[in-house]
Formats: C-alpha cells, structure tokens, sequence
C-alpha cells in the first residue's frame, strides 16, 4: 500500500525579496516589484517522482540545497507543490528540532500538552498516552520544572518521547536524530525499529551516513532538485560517497598545473 | 454563533477539513491557555500590570485633558476609565498581531495545523485579560459616578464576543500580511497611535466637529467602543452603535479569513 507517492512534482519558490524588503521598499519602486513577482524564482525540485509504501524507510542525502527540506515540507503538507500531484496517506508527524513549539517558562508537563496538540492529537489523546510520554522520556522527576532547567539533552528526550507517542502513519526526520546521550540513542534507534514493524513510514534525512544505513531500506539521492540516483541503501550510499570524495580529491588535487 | 463562524472559518485550508471540531476547540484552548500561563507565571504583577497601565493612562489624560483643558464632559474619569479598559485589550492584539506567524516560524515551517488558531490565542490571552479586569474597571467606573445595570449582564459577554471577533479578523489579516511585508510592524504601531485619537475615548462623539464624523466612522474600532461607553455610562445598549460594530466584526472576520486562505499556502515559503 502507498504511504508516500510524488508525481512529477516541481516545487518553484518565487522570489519574494523585492517584497520582503519591505512595504516602503514596494510603494518607491512599484515597477521593480512588480517585476519581482514576475521574474524567475528558484526552481528547487524539479520534476520528482517516486513512490513510498507504508512501513518503509527512506532515507534522502544530498549537498546543502539539493531539495531535502523542501522535499518533507511537501510531505507534511506545509508547502504547496507548483506542478504535480503529492499524496501522503494518514497523519504526518515531523520530529521538530530543538525547542520549536516548547515554550521554556512553563514546565515539562505543560509544554507535553502544548506539543501534543500542536501536533495533531486532542486533548483526551494526549491524556491517555501522558503516562507513557513521560515513562519514555524518564523525566518524571522533572515533570513540574520549568523547560529552561533542563538540559538540551533533556528538551530533546521530551520532544522524541511526544513525538514518539503521536501514533503517526509517517514520521518525518530531517537531520535531528543525534540527540541526548549514547543511552537515549539507543532507546530512539528502538523506538525506530518498532514504528517500522508496526507499518509507520520513516522518512530520514541525514549528513551521517551511519543513522541511514542503520534505519532505512532505501535512499533516495536528490542533486540539485533531480533523483540522481534511488535504490537500496547500501548501492546509493556508497555512490554517493564515492562522488564525494571524488568531490575532496578535484578539491585537494592542483589544477591547472 | 461567532465562535462557530471563527471554528467554521478556521477549516478552510484544504488539508485541515478533516480536523474535527473536538481538535479546534482543544488547539484553541490549549494555546490560549498558554498564553495566560506564560504571561502570570512569573509574578501576580502580571495582573497588576494589566489593571496598571489603562488606571495610569486614566490619570495622565485626566490631568491633561480634565484638568488642563476642561473636557466638558461629566464624570470625565469614569468616562476615560470605561474607554481605556477596551482599548487596551485593542492595542495590545492588534500591536501583537504582525509577529504572531513570525514568532511560532519554526513551527509554521514544519507542522501543518489550523496556523490561525494562533491568532485566536493571542488575540483571546488579551480577551481574557481584559474580562479579568473587569470587576476594577466596573468598580472604578461606580466609584466615579456610574450606576450598575441589568444591562451589563448581557451587555458586557455580548460586546466582548463582538471585539473579540473584530480583533480577530483584524489582526489576522496583519498576521498574514506582515509576511510578505516585514515593516507592517512600524506601520502598525504608528496606526495604534492615530487610532487611538480617532476613537472617542479622551473625548466624546458630541465634540466632534461637523464635517469631522466621517474620521469617526473610517475607524473600525469606533462603535464597539461608543457601544462600551453607553453601556457602562447610562446602562443602554447604542443600537445604531451596536449595529455598526456586528456589520464591522463580521466584515473583519470575513476579510482577515480570506485573506489567511489565500496566503497561508504561502507561509512556509516566506516565514
Ligand atoms: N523559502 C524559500 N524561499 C526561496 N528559496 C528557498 C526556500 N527554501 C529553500 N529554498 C531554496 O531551495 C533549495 C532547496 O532547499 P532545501 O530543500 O532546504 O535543501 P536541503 O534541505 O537539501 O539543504 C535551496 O537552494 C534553497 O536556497
Ligand atoms: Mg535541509
């Protein structure tokens, strides 16, 4: 069954800068701005197609600005493809990076609540999973201090745990999976492996090549908004590594000489 | 009836027509609830900040335009304490309105819920700050000469709800627009002040001059604040007034739901 499904899907963000600058900017140069509407924006995923099933997990590399984001902002459904058709089944959860949606004057107990519904669950959902939440998190002394006693590792615990505890059908991870410590990764790889075998669909992006050939079924290699390559893990991340390095060495050798 | 045109207007983006009316009610309340929380956190003076501020502004323009100038209104302070009480609930949503999206961008980027939601807190912390404050504004507004009335019990929830919704839309629209425009927050700030001497509230709507009305009547916050006044003053609901302020609140909502449905797509590109 399709969890995840992009059809020739072409993400275009216009250039909005003439406006950004400002509305004083906008009223002295109408002309400029109007052409600013017009002029070419930045095509940052060109006419992408690939299909996910349910319970699968991908893994996208790329170089810093190869459509990765843009990729998961169309899955979560928060960016609207330009052309093209993107289908993602059932609720969508993204692990938010550090802090987003916390708020560190209130305590740990509250900011689960915000969180949770922040994320799509209602009260009543949040209540019944609380306990869990927080045996997961192991917080429990702390559950009625304020966030900002806590340590980076700690916020993170309590943002894998709700996020873990959301019941998504897809979870989307865009480079925040090395948080807490070594034992914390450890329960969040299992927590993983779980989700998997439950059917939920794991999208994973990732520099660390490590977590993706640990977690994911198959990669797909996106390079200035095309598939450069798709496959299983293995095959697609050591091509890749392999144009990496052949990368450093046109970097490192001398030209010219 | 306006909370369910607000909840009816909060489901319009496509991928929210499925979140149940269970999810709204409980993102509203959770929000708002923050809000609250975050602002009387720290001390009780979070309260005493909300009565301080329009009770000091009592006093400065009571020297100033009581004293100084002769208002020749009657019962000047109980007059200025009922219009600043409302306004301060104005200035502080709509002051707050164009850094709502930006404030929660990480947010906004990522997660994809009913993003007004948002403004409906922000513009509710303020509401309930100012219902918090009722009790001292009402009884300062005895102690000044006013008399209770029956009236106020349905007066007051009425005329909350009906700037609730107006502030709503308004700041909303901001909210959005400020996005695309990033300066809309000076500009903001400077209408707060204009706005702010083209509603009657250190003078009444008889000293206007003639010819000047119209300035009242381009100010959308003028009738709700009329409405205010005469309730409290003389018990009577100002039905001319209370007209204008409905047909404003619902244009407002209408206006600012429109617009957040035609550029919410948008905000993750921009935020
Ligand atoms: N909101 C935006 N407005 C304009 N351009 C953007 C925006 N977001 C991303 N881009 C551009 O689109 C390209 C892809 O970005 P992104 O998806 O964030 O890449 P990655 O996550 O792989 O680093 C980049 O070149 C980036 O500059
Ligand atoms: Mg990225």
């Amino acid at each position: 069954m399709t969890s995840i499904a992009f059809h020739r899907v072409t993400k275009w963000y216009p250039r909005y800068h003439h406006v950004m600058k400002g509305l004083k900017h906008s009223l002295l140069h109408p002309v400029d701005t109007i052409r600013g509407f017009r002029a070419e924006g930045f095509l940052a995923l060109d006419n992408v197609s690939f299909e996910i099933a349910r319970g699968e997990a991908v893994g996208f590399i790329g170089a810093n600005g190869s459509g990765k984001s843009t990729t998961l902002g169309l899955m979560a459904g928060v960016l609207a493809p330009h052309t093209g058709e993107v289908i993602a089944q059932g609720r969508v959860a993204p692990l938010l990076e550090l802090g987003s949606g916390f708020h560190f004057d209130l305590t740990g107990r509250e900011n689960i609540f915000i969180n949770g519904i922040l994320l799509g669950l209602t009260r009543r959902q949040v209540q019944e999973r609380f306990e869990d939440i927080v045996r997961f998190s192991e917080l429990e002394k702390f559950l009625d201090q304020p966030l900002r006693t806590y340590s980076t590792g700690m916020v993170a615990r309590l943002a894998f745990s709700i996020a873990a505890h959301l019941d998504p059908d897809i979870l989307l991870i865009d480079e925040i999976l090395s948080v807490g410590d070594l034992h914390f990764q450890v329960k969040c790889r299992k927590k993983i492996d779980e989700f998997r075998r439950r059917g939920v669909t794991i999208i994973l992006v990732s520099h660390a090549s490590g977590d993706i050939r640990a977690l994911c079924d198959r990669v797909i290699w996106l390079e200035a908004g095309r598939i450069a390559a798709q496959g299983p893990s293995g095959e697609v991340l050591a091509a890749y590594e392999q144009a990496q390095s052949r990368e450093m060495e046109g970097v490192l050798r001398p030209t010219g000489t | 009836m306006i909370a369910n045109l607000v909840l009816n207007s909060m489901t319009g983006r496509e991928s929210d027509r499925s979140t149940s009316r269970e999810y709204l009610r409980d993102l509203i309340l959770v929000l708002t609830q923050k809000e609250v929380q975050v602002r009387y956190r720290n001390t009780w003076l979070g309260y005493a900040w909300s009565l301080l501020h329009p009770l000091t502004f009592a006093i400065v323009y009571y020297i100033a335009f009581g004293v100084i100038m002769r208002v020749p209104i009657d019962n000047y302070a109980g007059f200025l304490i009922v219009g600043l009480f409302p306004w301060q609930w104005i200035s502080q949503a709509l002051g707050t309105a164009p850094n709502i999206f930006l404030a929660n961008a990480s947010l906004v980027k990522k997660v994809n819920f009913p993003w007004n939601a948002l403004v409906v807190s922000t513009v509710g912390n303020f509401g309930v700050q100012f219902v918090l404050s009722l009790p001292v504004m009402a009884g300062t507004a005895l102690w000044y000469g006013s008399s209770p009335s029956f009236a106020w019990l349905i007066g007051i929830p009425v005329l909350a709800v009906i700037q609730f919704a107006t502030l709503y839309g308004l700041s909303l629209a901001i909210a959005c627009t400020n996005l695309f425009f990033r300066d809309l927050d000076r500009l903001v700030s400077l209408a707060i002040a204009f706005l702010f001497f083209l509603t009657p509230i250190t003078y009444s709507v008889r000293m206007v001059p003639a010819g000047y009305e119209p300035l009242l009547i381009l100010n959308p916050v003028a009738p709700i604040m009329l409405s205010w006044q005469q309730l409290f003053l003389s018990g009577r609901f100002l039905w001319p007034s209370f007209a204008a302020a409905v047909v404003i609140a619902t244009v407002s909502v209408w206006f600012g739901t429109w617009l957040y449905g035609r550029l919410s797509l948008r905000f993750a590109e921009v935020i």
